[in-house]
Order: C-alpha cells, then sequence, then structure tokens
C-alpha cells in the first residue's frame, strides 16, 4: 500500500505540469537558503585565518573545493537521470540530464579555473600535469562533448536517449579514467614536484568548507530545477509553434 | 553589391549560430586534440613547452577543416545552391562571403580558444601571444584552401573525411610559417618578421586563389 | 523580351538525356514541358538556368533594347524540386535574406517578405521557423520567394507537387498575374495547371535515330 503510494508520488512527479507546479513552491525557498549559506559561507571564509604557508591563497579553497566535489556529483546526478531515461523513460529523467550538462560543465570549469589560481603561487605555472588536476579536465571535455551531443540533434526524446548512453558509458569509465591518469602520471611525474592537497585539513578550515560545500550544493539544485523548468517552457513554446503552424494550414 | 553581401554573411552566421552548435564542437576538438598530447609523451613541463607552439598549430588545423565539408554541402542539399551560382553577381564574391562567415563562426573560436591550451601546454605569455597572432593571420588561409576542397567534394554523400585529405597537403606552408613565425618569437636567435610577412602573404594569395578555384569547382559539379 | 532555345542537347553523365530541342518564347508567353519521368523535363529547366552546360546548342535571353547582356540564368527564378530554404531560420528570415540577395532587375519591384506571404494566404507563418511548417505550406512559402525579387523568367520544376487543390488554383492565379505583367514562364508538370499556356512542349526523352546524327 505505501509503496504503491509512493510510485503514485513519484510518477506525479514525473508529470511535467506537477513539476512546474511544485518547482514554482520550492524554488524561492530554496533561492534563500542558499542566499543565506553563501553568505554565512563567505563571511567564516574571509574570516579564519590563512594558512601561514600559502597565506590568503588557501581561501580560494572554499570555492575550489566545493565546485570539484559539485563536478562530480553533477555527473552522477546526470547518470541517475540517464538510467531513468533508459530504464523508466521518465520525460522528465530526459530534461534533468539534458538540463544538468551545463551545470556541471560550469561547476567543472570553476574548479579548473581556481585550481589553476590557487596552483599558480605553488607551481610557477598555471598548469601542471597533475593527476587530480588532469581528471577533473578530462570530466569537463566529456560534459562538453556530452552538450555538443545534446545540441546535434533536433528530436528531443531520441537526443536524450543517446545522450544517456554516452553519459552512463562515460560514467562506468570514470574510474578507469581516474586509474589510468594516476598511473601515467606516477610513471613520468619527478618526485620534485610539489603535490597537491598538502597536510591534512584543520578543523579551522574544516567548518567554513561544509558551510561552502553545502551552499554550492544547493546552489546546484536550485540552478538544475530553474534549468528543467526552463527546458520544459522551452520545449512547450516549441509545440506551440508546431500547432500554429498547423492551425494556420487548416484555416486557409 | 554590399546589401547582398552583408545579407549573405548574416544569414550564415545566423545559421551556424543556430544550427548544431558547429563551433562548439569545433573548439572541442581543439581542446582534445591537444589535451591528449600530454598524455603521449608525458607531463615533462619543459618538453610540452617546447613542442607547444608546433601542437596548438597541428590542432587548430586539424579542427579548422573539421566543419569545412558543410560549408557548400548544406546548400547544396537545400537547393539553395541552385539560386546561388544563378545570380548576376560574381560567383567568387559569394564564396568568399561564405568563407568569411565560416571563419568568423567556426574558426575565430579556435584563435580565442589558443591561449588557454597554451597555459596546458606551459608555454610563456610571448609564445602564448605569437601563437594567437600567427594563428589569426594564417587560419583564414585555411578556410580558403579547404573551400576549394569543399567545393570539389559538394556532390560526394561522405565528403567529410575527402575534404581533410585532399586539403591538408595544401596547408602545409600555411602550417610551416605560423610555426616557424611563434617559434622565432620565443627563441631569440631567429626574426620573427620574415615568417610572419610570409605567412601574411600566403594568405592574401589564398585569399584570392581560394574562392577563385571553388567557384570554379562549383560552375563545373553543377548536375 | 525573349528566350530563344536552338538544337539544344543535354547529357547527364554518359547518357544523353534530350536532343534537338527548339523554342522561342515571347512576353506574357508560357511553355509547358509535359512527358514521362525521365524525359529531361528537369534537365532541360537546369540547362535554361544555366546549372548544367548543354552538349549542343545554346539558350539566349534577347532584350529589345541593346542593354547589357545577361545569362538566361541571370533573370530567372528557378524553383526545383527542393525549397531552397534554411529549416532553422523563420519564413520572414529566409524571405528576407532572398530579397536582399536576389535583389530586383529592372522593370519591376518584388514585393516585402509580409506581403509575398499575404499573397500565398500564410501571413500567420512568417515568425515561425521554416522547419515546423508542413510539406505544402514550405512549398507555398517556396513559391513566395519567387515574388520577393522581380525575375521576368519563372522556371518551375513541378511546382505542385505534394499540394492540394486549393494551393494548385493559388499557383495557377500567381503565375497567371505574372504573365499578365509580362513575364515569361516555362513549367514542367504532371497535373494540367489552370493558366494559359500558349505553348507545349512534350519531352519525348532521347531517340536512337538522333545517336546517329553524331551528337
Amino acid at each position: 500500500m505505501t509503496e504503491s503510494l509512493a510510485i503514485t508520488k513519484f510518477s506525479d512527479l514525473a508529470n511535467p505540469t506537477r513539476f512546474l507546479a511544485l518547482a514554482a513552491r520550492i524554488l524561492p525557498w530554496l533561492a534563500a537558503v542558499t542566499a543565506a549559506l553563501f553568505a554565512v559561507g563567505l563571511y567564516l571564509a574571509f574570516t579564519t585565518q590563512g594558512d601561514y604557508q600559502q597565506g590568503d591563497t588557501v581561501r580560494i579553497m572554499y570555492v575550489h573545493v566545493p565546485a570539484a566535489w559539485l563536478s562530480m556529483m553533477c555527473y552522477s546526478v546526470m547518470a541517475l537521470s540517464a538510467i531513468g531515461t533508459l530504464v523508466w523513460r521518465h520525460p522528465l529523467a530526459d530534461v534533468s540530464h539534458k538540463a544538468a550538462a551545463p551545470l556541471g560543465a560550469a561547476f567543472t570549469l570553476i574548479a579548473l579555473v581556481t585550481g589553476s589560481l590557487w596552483g599558480r603561487p605553488m607551481w610557477g605555472t598555471w598548469w601542471v600535469w597533475d593527476a587530480r588536476l588532469t581528471s577533473v579536465f578530462v570530466l569537463f571535455l566529456m560534459y562538453l562533448g556530452i552538450i555538443a551531443l545534446n545540441r546535434a540533434m533536433d528530436d528531443p526524446s531520441r537526443a536524450a536517449r543517446l545522450s544517456a548512453v554516452l553519459i552512463l558509458v562515460g560514467f562506468v569509465n570514470i574510474p578507469i579514467i581516474k586509474f589510468s591518469v594516476n598511473w601515467w602520471n606516477t610513471l613520468h611525474q619527478p618526485a620534485s614536484v610539489i603535490r597537491l592537497g598538502g597536510p591534512t585539513i584543520d578543523g579551522e578550515f574544516l567548518r567554513p568548507l561544509l558551510v561552502m560545500a553545502l551552499a554550492f550544493t544547493l546552489l546546484f539544485f536550485t540552478l538544475h530545477i530553474m534549468a528543467i523548468r526552463n527546458e520544459i517552457w522551452r520545449r512547450r513554446v516549441a509545440t506551440q509553434r508546431r500547432m500554429a503552424a498547423r492551425l494556420a494550414g487548416r484555416e486557409s | 553589391m554590399g546589401i547582398i553581401m552583408t545579407a549573405l554573411l548574416l544569414r550564415d552566421l545566423k545559421l551556424s549560430i543556430r544550427a548544431g552548435g558547429g563551433a562548439l564542437i569545433g573548439v572541442l576538438f581543439f581542446m582534445t586534440v591537444v589535451a591528449v598530447i600530454p598524455f603521449g609523451v608525458g607531463p615533462d613541463l619543459n618538453l610540452l613547452a617546447r613542442i607547444g607552439p608546433a601542437i596548438v598549430w597541428i590542432g587548430a588545423l586539424l579542427a579548422a577543416l573539421l566543419g569545412l565539408d558543410r560549408l557548400f554541402q548544406t546548400e547544396r542539399e537545400d537547393g539553395s545552391l541552385d539560386l546561388l551560382l544563378m545570380q548576376e553577381h560574381p560567383l567568387v564574391l559569394t564564396v568568399l562571403v561564405k568563407c568569411l562567415a565560416h571563419w568568423l563562426a567556426n574558426v575565430l573560436p579556435l584563435v580565442i580558444a589558443s591561449p588557454l591550451l597554451g597555459l596546458f601546454m606551459n608555454m610563456n605569455e610571448v609564445g602564448i601571444g605569437a601563437v594567437m597572432l600567427t594563428l589569426l593571420v594564417g587560419s583564414p588561409a585555411l578556410t580558403f584552401i579547404g573551400a576549394v576542397g569543399a567545393a570539389v567534394a559538394v556532390t560526394l554523400p561522405r565528403g567529410g573525411l575527402l575534404v581533410s585529405i585532399l586539403v591538408l597537403p595544401l596547408c602545409v606552408p600555411v602550417l610551416i610559417f605560423g610555426v616557424s613565425a611563434s617559434y622565432a618569437a620565443v627563441e631569440d636567435p631567429a626574426p620573427f618578421l620574415p615568417p610572419f610577412l610570409i605567412l601574411v602573404a600566403i594568405t592574401m594569395f589564398f585569399a584570392v586563389l581560394g574562392p577563385l578555384g571553388a567557384a570554379l569547382a562549383l560552375r563545373n559539379g553543377g548536375d | 523580351m525573349r528566350l530563344i532555345a536552338e538544337t539544344l542537347a543535354a547529357r547527364r553523365g554518359e547518357d544523353l538525356i534530350f536532343s534537338n530541342i527548339s523554342f522561342a518564347l515571347g512576353s506574357g508567353e508560357a511553355m509547358v514541358l509535359t512527358g514521362r519521368n525521365g524525359s529531361g523535363k528537369s534537365t532541360l529547366l537546369r540547362v535554361v538556368a544555366g546549372l548544367i552546360r548543354p552538349a549542343k546548342g545554346r539558350v539566349d535571353w534577347v532584350r529589345s533594347g541593346a542593354g547589357a547582356l545577361q545569362l538566361p540564368g541571370e533573370v530567372s527564378h528557378y524553383l526545383g524540386h527542393r525549397n531552397a530554404m534554411k529549416p532553422e531560420l523563420t519564413v520572414a528570415e529566409n524571405l528576407g535574406f532572398w530579397r536582399d540577395f536576389l535583389g530586383d532587375m529592372a522593370g519591376g519591384a518584388g514585393l516585402s517578405a509580409e506581403e509575398a506571404a499575404e499573397r500565398v494566404e500564410l501571413p500567420a507563418l512568417l515568425d515561425l521557423p521554416f522547419g515546423y511548417l508542413s510539406a505544402g505550406q514550405q512549398r507555398r512559402m517556396a513559391f513566395a520567394k519567387l515574388l520577393v525579387a522581380h525575375r521576368p523568367v519563372w522556371l518551375l520544376d513541378e511546382p505542385t507537387a505534394a499540394l492540394d487543390a486549393a494551393a494548385e488554383a493559388l499557383f495557377a492565379r500567381l503565375i497567371r498575374a505574372h504573365l499578365t505583367a509580362g513575364g515569361l514562364v516555362i513549367a514542367a508538370t504532371h497535373q494540367p495547371l489552370d493558366f494559359e499556356a500558349t505553348q507545349r512542349l512534350e519531352m519525348k526523352g532521347f531517340q536512337y535515330a538522333e545517336m546517329e546524327e553524331g551528337i
């Protein structure tokens, strides 16, 4: 009984109209909480002490680490949606992974850029082929590939199914990529190069970091829901234009 | 004549923005090609800095040829090519404007993306600037040469690969002078200006020869 | 204004499609090309448009005032099987582009995109992407393209294929208006169209006897 109720609830959510109504109710709250968390997180981030070794540049971490975390979480959300597309054929799942791809790419880009800014004083150069950075960069390329695939096809449901396959193949591949990049890096890396990460994180840094991570996560969900809503609207506009063409034909 | 060609330029730019994100795919291809090089040669920053200009140039060359086969093929598929061919105004000019639109929409983004890839290759500021400048000056030549290949292959069902094969050997001079000008900017003894000016000359030469050849091919490829 | 073709012959690949076709068409006259599939109607139109070089013979555009010499293709509209419109652009953008790109010839003025859409009785569709239109609507908009720039000669290849009776009547009306204004029309068609054809050319395709003449 409860199970069937849960299923009905779930399929209710998959109905785009229900989703739009729900999104309209949730979004203001979600946005407000996100903004509040960002205010607290940024306040904490700028009031805590700087690292004795890295100085103020350590504060980049409060943006860099949450963005890197989101770059991976977003791909997981997309993989779940891809399963939704292929297994349950939810119309909302199609929209969900399409809407998430640009967000994932954006957060990955933030992670890469902040990582590079952070690394500049440490490495003396903007980019090193460090194992972690390189893996994130490959992830970025995968996001862009998925976006390009989505844009290359006119039929949205076919595009959704094909990119879902690509997302899942990529998802399975991520650990393999990570492993091989590590292998490649230790094979070449001379020991003298400073490795990213350094000492374990002190509690002093941990508090603002956790708040920022939470704020970023909520930001992602706010943007994701908005992007899904926009995509639903975009498809409705397209449908209405097709209808308009058909009606005009009937009139004359 | 100004209105006519502006209309064509604007239409082609609009089309490349709306249809399928060709520029995005080109930039993505460029990034991917350059990014896999370190996996082959290893992450040795000194080595990467040394081969950087060449790698970025080769990547840009391959990416610039990527969407070229569609330059006239889309026009042919929907019948627009017939109308472009029938007009009184010179076909050479029509082809030139189409090349220009293609360069603006698909190749200029590569030039803009090239500094980022320069950073990945651990190049210094001067080297990055030199590569960007030589690409800016040299890449139009790639489009003009490519237009000939695109026009020759316009009626072929799978012209894409063939266009690259036809055009790559013709692009060798552009690559040679682009890369040597980039290196000349970084390494002291070699002067920068001579190879750079030759590159400019090559681009101007192909700005004439490319559209002429493409127009000739389109006229003769009619069916 | 006269469009004159003399002993035309055309090949596609190695095959001779037709030979020994001659006609002369004056202002306000229309010619209908008939004949079975593969008899060379489309090829003849493309030869007149200058898109295929004739294997033999020539087509000339003669104007009474000794103006600049123009090729027949340059004074013609050509409506082929394909519509020459971009599905990604709106109808208004498509028509606007062709209006600017084709430009008017001396002796007439093209309509604006709005007026042209009005003439083909689909003014409501101007702001929709061309790809959203049904096949019949697309064909009518392709026909509207002939109205946005003035050309004395219209070369129409199966203009009414895939159209209903109402649209056929509409096309016939537009063709009649073009003829009344002094234009020339060559149309290849299977269905009889409702306009006064001064000439009829039945394409019989290539005959063996002609090959022996040594074309």
